[in-house]
């Protein structure tokens, strides 16, 4: 059964077709990849399922709810969570703060309990904090916990975002170019992450991602785009031996 | 550096670090409780603005210094505060309720900044506040039959229960205590999912949103808070000056808040407070050491409006983080002695940030 799906979306700023006519299926408990040449749009449908852009047309199906016209700050709520490909994180606060707020989403206590900090504002922020400890451990970020994010090297930055994911308890993960910038060990180490994001807490990932190596270890499914539509769909094989797609990468007679 | 041992969560988030902490509060506050038994009057009043202007500051600060909303017209909340305190007074209505009603009042005037200024951010915004301040600031003028125009009108004395709050001593305690209260309040916010969400919209609005974060919701309650907070120094100010005019809520005044929460540090709340110190303190001392300075400069007009402005420049170049910066370094360098190294300190924080993704 499909976790999500985008039925014939597109999205045009101006002249362009950033994104034109991409029709898939994500399978509950899948890692489906997306790859492209540069400006191929593959940012642009993150960027239109967690709706920081409005669909020029197309629907988007979110566990059998449609999405296509929720607000961007309720998309969290429903089980997505994203990370981004220049790190967005709140760089002057801790690590701690930054999980922290991933938790924002399952915040159930109102305004004037916080405001006095009653009990029930307490309790909520313990159980909160136990949450976040869980990620904590399970991403070995305990020695950095108290730091500054504008002191931590990237490396750890970008682990910290998939951590900040991950406290939103999403049922599908976006991760948007999760080894850009990191050194070859450290792409290892996300390559683990995410096998035991899918395997240990089942869920379901697409992940934009340009390192191939990365791709084949861990998707189980890769569609390739270029120029907004969409080319090959299959296996990570498949798609890497797809003529459309060598031609789309190396070039080739038209 | 010594860093306590923590075994509980509990000790992340109770009101003080410690119970060094807790201990030397106590010192200060039974301190400034002993401040009119022992110092002079004059002192006393000078100290009861500073008390003032750091509520003020408090509030600012949760809009500037954590959400990063920038405000140029805090002044007009301080005036929305001290009017509806002191006009609802003259109407007979009792202090208990004016001063809560005044921050009330100011409050729900947050909320209408907020909701035209909901998407601008950076110099727009301050262009934004800055006409709203001046617009606020006309309204006092001319609106005679409430505000008395010009000519203003003597505040009357409060009481609560019947116990009147006279003379300096009276508005430096109710000051003391309502700054508590407001401190108390602020680190509340801040230690609670609304003070990260500001925290989270101040850095980085794209991913606040993806959090979950309802980016106008948040401004609001943010503005809401801030301008809550300032209304409630307003009304304490209007006993402090005891003669309301409207020329006292002018843009100098709206600079000098903003002076408070760059001078004192952005993102601290220990930067409120000295901020206050140094901006009520700094004319003080000016008028104390006037004629003593050479060429006749202590006679100078508009010597303390450019001598804040200089040293505002002077901090936002050399001392990013303010006084309560300073303070951390010094405390840093008494603690490693003689081993220190400069490295060893947080580099600048950058909250001007350039467009991005949004």
């Amino acid at each position: 059964m499909s976790l999500f799906a985008a039925r014939d979306i597109a999205i045009q700023f101006g002249g362009i077709k950033a994104v034109d006519a991409v029709t898939f299926d994500v399978k509950q408990g899948e890692v489906f990849s997306i790859i492209g040449p540069n400006g191929a749009g593959k940012t642009t449908i993150f960027n239109l399922i967690s709706r920081i852009y409005n669909l020029t047309s197309g629907e988007l199906i979110f566990n059998g709810k449609n999405v296509t016209k929720v607000p961007p700050h309720e998309i969290a709520a429903l089980g997505i969570a994203r990370t981004f490909q220049n790190i967005e994180l709140f760089s002057q606060a801790t690590l701690l703060q930054n999980l922290l707020i991933g938790r924002h989403c399952h915040v159930k206590t109102n305004l004037l309990s916080q405001f006095a900090f009653l009990p029930p504002a307490r309790d909520a922020e313990l159980a909160h904090r136990e949450k976040v400890e869980d990620v904590i451990s399970f991403l070995d970020l305990q020695r950095y916990r108290n730091t500054l994010i504008a002191n931590l090297p990237y490396g750890v930055r970008k682990v910290v975002e998939l951590g900040r994911a991950l406290c939103i308890e999403p049922k599908l993960l976006l991760l948007d170019e999760p080894s850009s910038g990191l050194n070859v060990e450290e792409t290892e180490a996300m390559a683990f992450w995410i096998d035991d994001i899918k395997k240990d807490l089942g869920i379901t990932v697409i992940m934009v991602e340009h390192d191939m190596k990365l791709v084949s270890a861990v998707s189980d499914r890769v569609m390739a785009l270029n120029y907004g539509r969409v080319i090959a769909l299959g296996s990570p094989g498949e798609v890497q031996t797809h003529p459309e797609v060598v031609r789309a990468y190396i070039g080739g007679e038209a | 550096m010594l860093q306590q041992l923590k075994t509980t969560y509990t000790q992340d988030i109770s009101l003080f670090a410690n119970r060094n902490a807790v201990i030397s509060y106590a010192v200060l506050i039974l301190a400034l409780l002993l401040v009119p038994a022992v110092l002079g009057e004059f002192y006393v009043g000078e100290l009861g603005g500073v008390f003032i202007f750091a509520i003020a500051g408090v509030g600012l600060m949760l809009l500037t210094g954590y959400t990063g909303l920038v405000n140029l017209g805090q002044a007009a909340f301080l005036g929305i505060g001290a009017y509806t305190n002191a006009v609802l007074m003259t109407k007979g209505v009792p202090f208990i309720f004016t001063l809560p009603l005044a921050g009330l009042v100011s409050a729900l005037f947050g909320v209408l900044l907020a909701i035209p200024t909901m998407r601008m951010t950076g110099f727009y915004l301050a262009i934004a506040t800055l006409a709203f301040g001046s617009i606020i600031g006309t309204v006092f003028q001319k609106w005679t039959s409430v505000t008395g125009g010009f000519d203003g009108f003597a505040v009357p004395t409060p009481s609560i229960f019947g116990f009147p709050i006279e003379g300096t001593n009276g508005v430096y305690y109710l000051s003391l205590l309502v700054l508590i209260f407001v401190i108390w309040l602020a680190i509340n916010i801040l230690r609670s999912p609304v003070g990260r969400a500001m925290v989270a919209i101040r850095d980085s609005e794209i991913s606040a949103q993806s959090m979950g974060i309802n980016l106008s919701l948040y401004k609001t309650i943010s503005f809401a808070t801030s301008s809550g907070i300032t209304g409630l120094a307003g009304a304490l100010f209007a006993h402090y000056v005891r003669f309301l005019a409207p020329d006292s809520f002018d843009i100098l005044l709206s600079i000098q808040f903003v002076t408070i929460i760059f001078v004192g540090g952005l993102g601290s709340l220990h930067g409120a407070i000295f901020g206050a110190m140094f901006v009520r303190l700094l004319p003080q001392f000016i008028a104390i050491v006037r004629d003593d300075l050479p060429f006749g400069i202590g006679r100078m007009p508009g010597l303390e409006p450019s001598l804040f402005g200089l040293v505002l420049v002077l901090v936002i170049l050399f001392e990013p983080l303010g006084m309560h910066g300073r303070w951390l370094k010094i405390k840093a360098w008494l603690k490693d002695f003689p081993l220190h190294r400069r490295s060893g300190i947080r580099r600048q924080k950058t909250y001007a940030r350039s467009e991005r993704l949004r």
